[in-house]
């Protein structure tokens, strides 16, 4: 299982690389290291955002409100910003992060307490975000006249060659993995969403393990919400309107089980690359915007028939010597 | 409606042949012989109680008579006939039909499409045909004499109205044999007199019917026929009214089983866990007992008779209404399976897939899962303790696996057994609840697994066993405590065990 879960991420970077290899054949240049850079930066908001939704998506649960939660958070940052330029960016990030953790918290106690259904909290919470975001603003813009310099040219500033807000989005792929893989809480994850039942009896609190998923996913939909309002250098109602798809669809390409309690760090970023590799690269070898939306659609259904029929091999081996030959590539491994 | 069932009476009663019959029926899964050489006679208008304990192969013999199993030796003879089931819907075009322990009704779905679900009657254009449906609905309804409105939705009705309807579906395939397997097990006093005047109504209507029960005072009651099976053999049948009570306990259990168990003799010692007056708002009530050190107390009752909704409440899954519990001495509050399992309690679940692994994890994973607060520091894990702790208990109890790194599904059900088990050992417990410790796997490793437990014992475990094996609680404990419909109906000390008393306090017969 482990290894099939590994040769399905190194069969995913290898589709990417195979990709970027076909459209630099269409549109020389797209393979260059600039571009590809430029490709990670576009899509590190899309990483962050996936990732605090896999931690949901482990435990059996979905967070269909991170990109409300960034609308409203984003717009409360930029009018932060554009009221009282002064309030320090520090400050700034730490308030985004906090607002978005609250949201998160009220939909992880929704889930917790009344023991909702995370699809229909979520949905709930997804309008009412946004219609806060709405009231908040009172339906208008905050444009990049309105923002202080420092709040929109930090996550550009190159460090090593890229820019701030790659560097953001690698150093929460470094957190994920360490809360996901080594700490109490990140196997609870795994546990709550792989068999509820059994992880109940090994004393561990699903709901409370739950609630914690969706303040995570909070509070980096809240730090993406800086992200984005500074890069895009606006701050409206419906900024990132659907971007909660692309999330989930980065974790299901990337082999995250829908079902809960399978998934790793490495295939949800993948699968982030692979969809912002796609949505660069349409434009680019010149297929018409009208047929863009469609195709990258196309893209990511296969992507999920292809995991479908990955996770259709597993099951019980009943052959003693099939089973054999199975462990025994494992433990090779 | 009267007087037709009036001359079918009148004819079935001059038939004394068998609507059914089953000759040298046998069924063999890898390893088992669920059923062994089984004769069986069904006659119209008759019931034919069929008794046995967990195990003894009445379900395996209700598949094989509904077409989901075809038997590897024996033949199955329709009015005389021989007939072979290739399927269940051979089964139901011969006119057999069941009702099963729990019926399968859709709740949102009206009463009449609950009843022709599936072989709905067509109209015009091959379009359902409502009229139809809810008018012979209610023609079967009234067979039965209920006068539930076929247009109103499931959820709506009470349990022993559902169950009427689940009759009526059994009825609309123009059934003639009709299988009840343990109907009355979810039905108040008042509701299982009704379902008995609908028993008394297919009686008159000429059905074979075959009634599985444990209850004997409901099986006097209703049925005129028995047949007693043990160990997938049928050890006994006949007529009810020429059988005492005892005779029929004596065939179900009828074996001395004590000597087959590897028990070990144990120093008992003091008392580790004692429970005082146990309650719970619906499913238990009055539960008291010590358990002391070394000690294996047996819980023995029929399948929901509260036992493992006590012993959940133990663990801290559900809270009690009232109620005490000590541990060695000092009063302990548990309100969480984490309080539980810090206070030194263990509850190895039944059905290990369902509630003891997550499949996808690998081994170590697995059984440090109720041990992470110290295999891992301030939160972190540590997967060098993991790998420690597993590698000490896989050696323990000789786990056969490629690598402590593969996931817990690859493994045999065996092998997954002793994955649960290792993985509460290793929260080094005072006192271990085994929830039906051997249900479901083959008989070599019910030995090992029965050696296992012994040996716990004998090192100063004490152990909470939740059984529904009458041999496994007879071989085993040192005490048992029998529980029936959420009461203690009886205790008994390993001096007085006898298979008859157990029995008999589980079923209530007096």
């Amino acid at each position: 299982m482990k290894i099939l879960l590994k040769n399905r991420e190194w069969l995913l970077a290898g589709i990417i690389i195979l990709l970027i290899i076909g459209f630099s054949l269409r549109s020389p240049g797209f393979e260059r290291p600039a571009n590809l850079v430029n490709i990670f930066n576009d899509t590190s908001i899309l990483i962050i955002l996936a990732l605090g939704q896999m931690t949901v998506i482990l435990t059996k649960s979905i967070d269909l409100s991170v990109a409300a939660n960034l609308a409203f958070t984003g717009m409360a940052v930029a009018m932060t910003n554009a009221t009282f330029p002064g309030v320090p960016l520090p400050l700034l990030v730490a308030m985004a992060v906090g607002i978005g953790a609250l949201l998160g918290s009220i939909n992880g106690i929704l889930v917790w307490w009344l023991g909702l259904p995370s699809i229909v909290v979520t949905l709930g919470t997804l309008t009412i975000y946004r219609g806060m975001a709405f009231v908040l603003s009172g339906g208008a813009w905050v444009n990049a006249h309105q923002m202080s310099p420092t709040f929109l040219n930090v996550p550009r500033t190159s460090i090593l060659g890229m820019p701030v807000l790659s560097w953001v989005a690698i150093l929460v792929i470094i957190a994920a993995w360490i809360i996901l893989k080594r700490t109490a809480f990140g196997r609870s994850a795994y546990a709550s969403g792989g068999n509820p039942s059994a992880a109940i009896y090994a004393g561990i609190d699903v709901g409370h393990t739950r609630f914690l998923a969706f303040v995570l996913s909070g509070a980096l939909a809240g730090l993406a919400s800086y992200l984005w309002v500074s890069r895009y250098a606006v701050a409206y109602v419906d900024i990132a309107q659907g971007f909660e798809l692309d999330s989930v669809a980065a974790n299901v390409i990337g082999g995250i089980s829908i079902a809960g309690g399978i998934g790793s760090v490495l295939g949800a970023v993948l699968g982030a690359i692979f969809l912002g590799v796609i949505k660069n690269a349409l434009p680019v070898i010149g297929i018409s915007p009208f047929a863009q939306m469609a195709i990258s659609g196309i893209v990511i259904v296969l992507a999920v028939v292809f995991n479908a029929r990955a996770e259709a091999r597993k099951g019980r081996i009943i052959l003693r010597d099939r089973a054999a030959t199975e462990q025994s590539k494992e433990a090779a491994a | 409606m009267r007087a037709e069932t009036q001359t079918i009476n009148m004819t079935e009663a001059s038939s004394p042949t068998p609507v059914l019959e089953m000759r040298g029926i046998s069924q063999i899964f890898p390893g088992v012989k669920a059923l062994d050489g089984v004769d069986i006679a069904l006659y119209p208008g008759k019931v034919t109680a069929l008794i046995g304990e967990n195990g003894a192969g009445k379900s395996t013999l209700v598949k094989i008579l509904t077409g989901i199993y075809r038997p590897n030796e024996g033949e199955i003879l329709l009015d005389g006939k021989a007939v072979t089931f290739h399927g269940a819907q051979d089964a139901i075009d011969a006119g057999v039909t069941a009702i099963h322990q729990e019926t399968v009704l859709f709740d949102e779905l009206s009463v009449g499409e609950n009843i022709f679900l599936g072989h709905a009657p067509k109209g015009r254009f091959g379009l359902i045909d409502w009229k139809t449906i809810n008018e012979r609905a209610r023609i079967l309804l009234e067979q039965l004499e209920s006068t539930i409105d076929p247009t109103i939705r499931l959820k709506d009705l009470s349990i022993a109205q559902r169950h009427l309807v689940a009759i009526a579906r059994a009825l609309s395939v123009e059934a003639r044999i009709v299988i009840m397997d343990e109907p009355t097990a979810a039905l108040s006093r008042k509701e299982i007199d009704d379902l008995f005047r609908i028993v008394e109504n297919l009686k008159r209507q000429g059905k074979a019917i075959l009634f599985i029960s444990h209850k004997f005072d409901e099986v006097y009651e209703i049925a005129e026929n028995y047949a007693v099976f043990r160990d997938g053999r049928m050890v006994g049948a006949g007529k009810l009214t020429a059988t005492p009570q005892d005779e029929i306990v004596r065939l179900m259990v009828g074996r001395d089983v004590k000597d087959a168990f590897p028990k070990q003799a144990v120093n008992i010692g003091g008392t580790v866990l004692s429970v005082e007056d146990y309650c719970h708002e619906t499913e238990f009530r009055g539960i008291s007992f010590d358990l002391r050190q070394g000690e294996i107390l047996g819980l023995y009752g029929l399948i929901g008779a509260g036992r493992s909704e006590f012993c959940q409440s133990l663990f801290g899954m559900t809270r009690p209404a009232s109620g005490t519990l000590k541990l060695n001495g000092k009063a302990v509050t548990i309100r969480s399976p984490e309080d539980a399992i810090r206070a030194g309690i263990a509850y190895v679940p039944e059905e290990r897939g369902r509630h003891g692994l997550a499949l996808e994890m690998p081994i170590y994973q697995n059984m440090s899962l109720p041990s992470l607060s110290h295999t891992s520091r301030k939160g972190f894990l540590k997967a060098a303790n993991e790998f420690a702790l597993a590698r000490t208990y896989a050696t323990r109890l000789d786990l056969r696996a490629a690598a402590l790194s593969v996931p817990v599904g690859t493994l045999s059900g065996g092998n997954q057994q002793k994955v649960v088990i290792g993985k509460w050992l290793a929260t080094k417990p005072r006192v271990i609840i085994l929830d039906e410790p051997t249900k479901g796997i083959d008989i070599g490793s019910k030995a090992a697994v029965h050696g296992f437990i012994s040996e716990l014992a004998a090192e100063g475990l004490s152990i909470i066993m939740i059984s529904s094996e009458l041999p496994e609680i007879l071989g085993m404990s040192d005490r048992a405590i029998v529980m029936r419909e959420g009461l203690v109906a009886g205790r008994f000390e390993r001096a007085e065990f006898s298979p008859e008393k157990l029995v008999r306090a589980a079923t209530g017969n007096a």
